[in-house]
């Protein structure tokens, strides 16, 4: 029939609607990458956007191909097909071509990578807290003024981290019951949460301020409420007077408890 | 290449065993290859349109958090007609088990490798018939307990189709990981009995029963694709059964395979443990990873063949297609890990995976240069079956493309659990295996039940499908690289994905959900009106090559009265040498193989 060339526009439309959508989100803060705050960030923000073009040409090039080929050899009378089995040059050419771009995209990677999660490119400085998932909660055990983990002075919070900005920061990863998994998604930052393994995990943040900590492994039925907040401050003395802040607290809730056991 | 198929005598004409005449032989345990299809291909649908209505619950509660989902918050009444957030979560497992274990995996290797692989190949039956019949029988057992664990205090699974541990292992973890997991494990592991079972007989009877002439280079990419997946199959699922019994015992007996010392859930006492809760996603995935290629291969096979058919045009690039699917099989096995990148796996490891799941990227490009390569210069008929097989190479560009950015560990790093993988997956297995799917229906349903399908409906049921297909799932990458997390019940608990950008957007796409499901009402009026009603179907409608369609619709008993001797490859479209005929059939006599003149040599 030859009104059947038409399919064509069908293709060309869902390719038309993919790319457009990807361009059109960019203007979007709610749909675009969210602002990114860390070191780490930027550069997987760039390495997303080379596989975002790379593959963007490659798909907008295989759908014109294909869109050109519907409307150019749909069945219309006297049109006889081209009998060809293969050629060997092309065969060789598609596959040497998208084997390097692969090859170099994976070789690519690798620096990043290393950097973000080998243990050998772990900062030289003490972790500012432990993180422990559990059902449906993070917990967070900071060092008292002894500057050590689980002795008395401990502070401990639930669901609310602080550290600070400019500065790398190191956190000891655990879970207490099942799988979890720590998500910054404004740092770009994923790590689960393992029973049984404790799983050093760094990073920093250029920017101060509020932002969200995500769950990001099914972990239950209130999984989906297992939200922390991220307080980043802008320097170690304002870090450092709300650990006192906290601690205080802490301590008043604590005698406060003992208080009460022991009147009742 | 040696060719021994024609020494196998089960082939011989005087074989032929009399057809049963009761009808609990002939229809509910048969052992006919062609009627064990037509059991996987109705099951297969059936469970199709479960896993539907459950995705669009899915989908309902994602737009518009716990307002009453319709039909359904009947069954909430006590909580205010609101789903319970476990329910969301026994929704998405249930779901994906379905679409996987009994939707695609049925439909692709036991409705169409049944059907096709004897007809194919110029055989009587399967090797083994009666172990066929056993692996469609073993359907059911999984079927039962799969629906028995809704009404299990605690109701189904729901630690997602991966059933990580500890979540599924610890009873107290979630309501589903009450006895809803061990149901689910025991359905698991008869569903994974059935496809052992098929995929050694496949193995076999491509190996030993084709017709004399059918060498392997001369066999169709439907049956190498269904070769390969089989030869998969058959490697990788022992692994998936030691990693459901080990998962069993654990919850079962006691033992702590995946549970680490001095562990703990909601308070209960500590666990001896020992174990290690990483080995079960190492198992899982050595298994799962190849079995979304189980998913795909068979689809990619079928495709390819209804491609040339419709282009009548020989498949381009025969060989390096035939290599390509073994490249795809080989490599399955070495990119497991990709799925563990921020598991907490050593990140060297995530390295290596990273090398080798991008080099897997490259067989499947391959395969789609020769599809465009196939239509290229053609002479294309939009049949309802060619159009979907376009759409599926279409499709499946995108879903192979974003695998790309998975594949790249520190991009993984942001997008690994978010709706980005859930808009990857669907692209392949939607966009991919279901378009497959379709094409293979509507091109094989006339050899099937000997009647034509409605095009003109089959053509508006293929726009639409598409249409909503991609309005429901394209937009879900957008949202994943905003970091929008898979398996959340309601989103607006977050900040970032409060806004109305991003809740417009999962409302668009349940809006598109919901016309994609009613969408296929066209598929099924269609079907079953065609299956009473449609014109009767001659032998060769589409003028195809290979040999199921040298048998008439549909195939009698034993299909072949007459093994056929096979002259040629497949693909012998628009020869020049029986001009006018644009088609010259593997069964005719005639000048043999110009294929292995002209392949390469070029
Ligand atoms: C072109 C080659 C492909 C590449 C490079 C690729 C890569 C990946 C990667 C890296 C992941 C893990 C993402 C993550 O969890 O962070 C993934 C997930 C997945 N892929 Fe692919 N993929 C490809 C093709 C396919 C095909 C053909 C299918 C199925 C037909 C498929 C089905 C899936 C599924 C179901 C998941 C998600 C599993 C889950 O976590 O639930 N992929 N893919
Ligand atoms: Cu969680
Ligand atoms: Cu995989």
């Amino acid at each position: 029939m030859k009104t059947d060339r038409l399919w064509a526009l069908l293709f060309a439309f869902s390719a038309i609607f993919a790319t457009g959508s990807f361009i059109y989100s960019r203007n979007n803060a709610d749909w675009w990458l969210l602002p990114n705050v860390s070191s780490m960030g930027r550069e997987i923000d760039h390495l997303f956007i080379i596989i975002l073009v790379i593959t963007g040409v490659v798909f907008i090039a295989t759908q014109i191909v294909l869109c050109y080929a519907i409307w150019t050899f749909a069945d219309a009378p006297g049109r006889k097909a081209h009998y060809v089995h293969g050629q060997m040059k092309l065969e060789v050419i598609w596959t040497i071509i998208p084997a390097s771009i692969l090859v170099f995209l994976a070789l690519y990677q690798m620096g990043t990578w290393s950097k973000i999660k080998f243990r050998s490119s772990l900062p030289k400085v003490q972790p500012v807290a432990e993180v422990t998932g559990r059902q449906f909660q993070w917990m967070f055990r900071y060092a008292g003024d002894d500057r050590r983990l689980h002795t008395d002075d401990d502070i401990l919070t639930i669901n609310d981290f602080h550290f600070v900005m400019g500065e790398p920061t190191i956190i000891h990863l655990k879970s207490q019951d099942v799988l979890h998994s720590f998500f910054l998604p404004q740092f770009r930052i994923k790590q689960d949460a393992v029973p049984g393994l404790t799983i050093p995990v760094w990073f920093d943040s250029d920017t101060a301020g509020k932002f969200e900590l995500v769950c990001a492994e099914l972990c239950g039925w209130g999984h989906y409420k297992m939200r922390g907040n991220v307080t980043v401050h802008a320097n170690q003395v304002d870090f450092e007077a709300w650990l006192k802040k906290t601690k205080t607290e802490q301590d008043r809730d604590q005698l406060a408890l003992v208080n009460a056991v022991n009147g009742g | 290449m040696s060719d021994h198929a024609h020494l196998a005598d089960h082939g011989h004409d005087d074989h032929i065993h009399p057809e049963p005449t009761n009808f609990l032989a002939k229809y509910v345990f048969s052992m006919d290859h062609k009627i064990i299809g037509i059991q996987f291909l109705f099951s297969g649908l059936i469970m199709y349109a479960v896993g539907g209505a459950l995705a669009m619950s899915v989908r309902w509660q994602l737009a518009w958090p716990w307002k009453p989902v319709p039909i359904l918050s009947g069954l909430w009444a006590d909580y205010g007609y609101r789903m319970p957030p476990e329910y969301y979560n026994k929704l998405f497992t249930m779901h994906a088990t379905v679409m996987i274990f009994f939707v695609i995996i049925p439909l692709l290797t036991g409705a169409f490798g049944n059907f096709l692989i004897p007809l194919m190949i110029g055989a009587r039956d399967m090797a083994f018939p009666k172990l066929n019949m056993y692996s469609y029988w073993a359907m059911w057992p999984a079927i039962v307990l799969m629906s028995l664990s809704f009404f299990t205090p605690g109701g189904s699974a729901e630690a997602g189709w991966t059933s990580y541990p500890t979540l599924s292992t610890f009873r107290w973890s979630t309501p589903g990981s009450l006895d809803g997991q061990t149901l689910w494990l025991m359905a698991l592991l008869f569903a994974g009995v059935s496809s052992l079972m098929g995929s050694i007989n496949y193995i076999t009877t491509i190996i030993m029963l084709r017709a004399p002439g059918m060498k392997m280079f001369r066999m169709p990419m439907t049956v190498w694709a269904m070769f390969i997946t089989a030869l998969l199959q058959a490697f990788a699922l022992p692994v998936l059964t030691a990693a459901l019994i080990m998962q069993l015992l654990d919850r079962t007996i006691g033992t702590n395979f995946f549970a680490p010392a001095n562990w703990m859930v909601a308070n209960a006492g500590n666990v001896v443990g020992g174990g290690q809760t990483l080995l079960f996603q190492h198992l899982f995935w050595f298994y799962s990873h190849p079995a979304v290629y189980i998913m795909i291969l068979p689809g990619m096979g079928m495709v390819s063949d209804i491609l040339s058919t419709f282009s009548r045009k020989p498949l381009f690039g025969y060989k390096p297609m035939v290599f390509s699917i073994s490249a795809i099989a080989g490599l399955g096995f070495i990119v497991w890990g990709h799925h563990m990148f921020q598991s907490g796996m050593n990140p060297a490891l995530g390295a290596t995976f990273m090398l080798s799941t991008m080099m897997i990227a490259l067989p499947s490009a391959i395969k789609t240069f020769n599809w465009l390569g196939t239509m290229w210069g053609g002479r294309i008929q939009f049949t309802t079956a060619m159009l979907n097989a376009i759409g599926f190479v279409a499709m499946f560009v995108i879903g192979g493309l974003s695998g790309i950015f998975m594949a790249a560990t520190p991009v993984d790093m942001h997008i690994h659990d978010t709706y980005f993988i859930v808009g990857h997956i669907h692209y392949v297995l939607f966009g991919g295996s279901v378009f497959a799917i379709f094409a293979g229906i509507s091109y094989w349903f006339p050899k099937i039940f000997g009647r034509m399908m409605n095009d003109r409906l089959g053509k508006i049921h293929f726009a639409l499908s598409f249409i909503f297909f991609n309005g429901t799932f394209f937009l879900m990458h957008i949202i994943g690289m905003h970091g929008h997390p898979r398996r959340i019940a309601d989103p607006t608990v977050y900040e970032f994905l409060r806004g109305s950008g991003v809740v417009g957007m999962n409302q668009f796409m349940t809006i598109n959900a919901m016309l994609l499901g009613l969408t296929q009402l066209f598929f099924i009026y269609n079907f079953f009106h065609s299956l009473f009603f449609g014109p009767k179907a001659p032998a060769n409608p589409w003028h195809a090559n290979t040999l199921e369609w040298a048998c008439p619709s549909p195939p009698p008993y034993y299909n072949f009265l007459k093994i056929p001797t096979v002259y040629r490859m497949a693909y012998e479209y628009s020869a020049d040498e029986v001009a006018p005929l644009d088609y010259w059939p593997q069964d005719q006599p005639g000048k043999s193989d110009t294929a292995e003149v002209h392949s390469g040599a070029h």
